[in-house]
């Protein structure tokens, strides 16, 4: 996972640096929540990589999108 | 558990369990007293002013508990408030008809309040318990 390969950084921490709080990391990271365009952007800037290293997306059984 | 979910935990709780007692108090004098004589004034005002308190109260409470997380809410929170707001909304709008009726057939106006409380609650406990199952689930 991206935090702990950027200094263990914990969920708090993350949270506090795109304005969200722990529980919302929480959610995203259990797939219960999914962020906005904006938000998802701001997450990849904390780590500075791009979206697709961040966030992906299931494709179909039949293997398309 | 964030500082909206519990407060929308505080919130059902209470919308559920003070109607309860109103609804148990004015009720439970229909076997011996006819609508119009019933004083519900009283009860329901009461309960209302004891609902805006105990909320009051249980937000103070929370927030000396958790002071870091009084007042947070993010955007997760607020899409969760907005779902939660709408369901309520459509469950308000179809509850209402009811007093509506009763207006309409001039009946007492122990049932044409009360049914508008019940309105009121019915909205609020669905519109509560969506918004738990969004924080619990996933929107």
């Amino acid at each position: 996972m991206l935090r702990f390969t950027h200094g263990e950084m914990t969920q708090a921490e993350l949270g506090d640096q795109i304005g969200v709080t722990r529980q919302t990391i929480i959610a995203i990271e259990q797939g219960r929540y999914s962020p906005s365009l904006e938000m998802a952007f701001q997450i990849a800037r904390v780590f500075n990589v791009g979206l697709d290293a961040v966030f992906g997306y299931p494709d179909t059984p039949d293997g398309s999108p | 558990m964030s500082f909206e979910e519990k407060s929308t935990w505080i919130y059902a709780v209470i919308a559920v369990t003070l109607p309860v007692a109103y609804f148990a108090t004015v009720l439970g004098q229909l076997p011996h007293t006819a609508a119009a004589d019933i004083e519900f004034q009283v009860p329901l005002v009461a309960a209302i002013v004891a609902a805006i308190v105990l909320t009051i109260v249980a937000h103070i409470g929370i927030a000396i508990a958790a002071p870091d997380d009084a007042g947070k809410r993010d955007q997760r929170d607020k899409d969760i408030n907005r779902y939660g707001e709408y369901v309520g909304g459509i469950v308000l709008g179809a509850a209402v008809v009811v007093p509506l009726i009763l207006a309409l057939a001039e009946a007492d106006a122990f049932w044409i309040a009360s049914t508008i409380y019940l309105a009121f609650v019915l909205s609020a406990v669905s519109g509560s318990v969506v918004k738990i199952v969004a924080y619990r689930r996933g929107l």
